[in-house]
């Protein structure tokens, strides 16, 4: 009980907090206080790595140093092929995720409002979303070949579920009410859809987007690996099968940059007015 | 005030519903399984005026809401028919405004696109500005224009759904239960404005509470329901003049008595 207390009072704790600004009084916003940890711990693991290098714990061949990986970075940069690389992943990422949303929000709206048609197909969707994307490469290559046709296919499923399924639910958890008081104000078929379903299932939209981003990030690598000749994940394979551990750890540390930025940028969907309601609500 | 004219009637309404619950709700519902009818109302018949105020009043659970939605037109009767101005009801209609309990308004709508939601048809922007800026200085939100619900207060929200009903311009004002969501005091300051309202503006308002004193305070005509299957218990006129003490003459009689016969002993 104690220990709970305690570990109460101290919640309590680094939760309070008063900035002054111009003589007006703000509650401190966490984000704020804490905005240099994070770049501690990355900088504490750094040195850790360096220190294991140094001091050979491991053979170079299966762990680079840091300064082995910067100087394959600045290789792969300056050639040309990290950029390009990376644009081809995120080419097929924004293509397939594109596809992704506008279909599976598409399709989640009309299973949504239409009871009968979401019955008959809950199971099937229910039955295909555990099936992970990877499963479907060996498909993907018999139906689109090596290419981009593939990678974008594979993404494109990682996402269209979540999407669908989120949109499906966020329709059926608008409150009733607000369709009696579309009916009270006689609004059109139209307007019904525009002035409350789409406002009212925009938040889960956007919330079920930075979920589904995430996974077709992860996806991509995967099928760059087996379906395509260029993007990280080839990078990871094609290096790998070449011995370059170095170039392997530049490809990760790529992933992980460019997965945080769009991570970061997709947030800022949660930004507008529009969108925050839902999140502000008491 | 003389009402004249007979605006709504309604005529030998029942309503039943299926039991959807697989446990019953109450005890007073024990023995009730899935599928059973329920009959909640029971030839019911009323006849309003133009212009009245109109207090349903009743014990918890007995249809008053149900009574209400089928007058608005989001419940069909099982029998009997309600008709408003020599015209079956079938279907909720801009003429007639449902104000709910609470969370009427649309959350992702500042409070003027809320209010101008009922004349978003008007084209002239300049019009329609003052028309939503009328009703929010009616309700008392001005300044409050670009606030979002979530922002407002439990009764700053209620008002705001109350100008968004007006702005209408409706015939018929249907109100469920809309202060029981409120702290005592607010719900004292909008029944006072509410009073003041219905003098200034004269619309048929029906209002359905379980408050006593809120009812006898706002009502021209006093409707009490009773318990489940709902017939009319008592079907008063309230002529006093407002503002009115509640607490003298007649009202303090009307009062007594509806406590008695809702249950309470005590009167306070």
């Amino acid at each position: 009980m104690a220990g709970n207390l305690r570990l109460c009072k101290f919640f309590s704790f680094t939760q309070s907090g008063l900035v002054e600004e111009n003589g007006h009084v703000f509650p401190r916003n966490m984000s704020d206080r804490f905005k240099v940890c994070p770049l501690v711990v990355f900088a504490l693991i750094l040195v850790a790595w360096e220190l294991i290098s140094v001091l050979g714990i491991y053979d170079p061949n299966t762990l680079p140093s840091p300064s082995k990986v910067f100087r394959a970075f600045s290789e792969l940069a300056t050639s040309g092929v990290l950029i390009r690389y990376a644009v081809a992943s995120l080419f097929r990422v924004t293509v397939g995720f594109y596809l992704a949303v506008i279909l599976g929000v598409f399709f989640g709206v009309i299973l949504g409002v239409w009871q009968r048609l979401c019955a008959m197909f809950h199971s099937l969707i229910q039955f295909l979303r555990p099936i992970s994307p990877l499963a479907w490469i060996p498909f993907a290559l018999l139906w689109f070949g090596i290419g981009d046709g593939s990678a974008i296919f594979l993404i494109f499923l990682s996402s269209f579920f979540p999407m669908l399924f989120s949109t499906v639910v966020a329709v059926k958890n608008i409150p009733p009410i607000y369709f009696q008081i579309g009916a009270n104000f006689d609004f059109s078929r139209m307007e019904t859809f525009k002035l409350i379903v789409f406002p009212a299932i925009l938040p889960d939209i956007v919330t079920a987007m930075r979920i589904s981003l995430g996974v077709a990030w992860l996806v991509v690598v995967a099928a760059e690996m087996i379906a395509v000749k260029s993007g990280l994940g080839y990078l990871i394979i094609d290096s790998r099968n070449a011995l370059r551990m170095d170039y392997v750890v530049v490809a990760m540390i790529t992933i992980g940059v460019i997965g945080l930025v769009i991570d970061k940028a997709i947030s800022l969907l949660q930004k507008p007015r529009f969108v925050r309601w839902k999140f502000e609500k008491k | 005030m003389e009402y004249g004219r007979s605006k709504l009637s309604v005529d030998g309404v029942g309503m039943e519903y299926i039991e959807r619950r697989k446990v019953p709700r109450n005890k007073k519902d024990r023995g009730k399984k899935q599928g059973d009818r329920v009959e909640v109302l029971r030839d019911i018949t009323l006849n309003i005026y133009e212009g009245e105020f109109v207090c349903i009043l009743g014990p918890s659970g007995c249809g008053k809401s149900t009574l209400l939605k089928l007058i608005a037109g989001f419940l069909k009767p099982t029998s009997g028919s309600i008709v408003i101005d020599g015209a079956e009801v079938d279907g909720p209609r801009p003429d007639n405004i449902f104000v709910f309990q609470e969370g009427g308004l649309f959350p992702w709508l500042t409070v003027y696109e809320n209010v101008a939601l009922g004349i978003r048809h008007v084209t002239d922007e300049k019009k329609k500005e003052g028309m939503v800026g009328e009703y929010l200085e009616m309700v008392d939100l001005t300044g409050f224009e670009n606030h979002y619900p979530h922002m407002l207060s439990g009764g700053m929200k209620q008002r705001a759904e109350i100008a968004r009903a007006l702005a209408v311009g409706p015939d018929i004002l249907y109100m469920d239960e809309p202060f029981s969501g409120l702290d005592f005091l607010t719900r004292l300051h909008l029944r006072e404005e509410l009073v003041n309202m219905h003098l200034y503006i004269q619309k048929t308002t029906l209002f359905v509470t379980h408050d006593i004193d809120e009812a006898i305070q706002l009502a021209d005509r006093l409707v009490v329901l009773s318990e489940r299957p709902s017939t009319i218990k008592m079907n008063y006129e309230i002529r006093e003049p407002h503002p009115r003490d509640i607490n003298a003459g007649s009202l303090h009689d009307i009062r007594q008595q509806l406590y008695l016969s809702l249950g309470v002993h005590y009167t306070l």
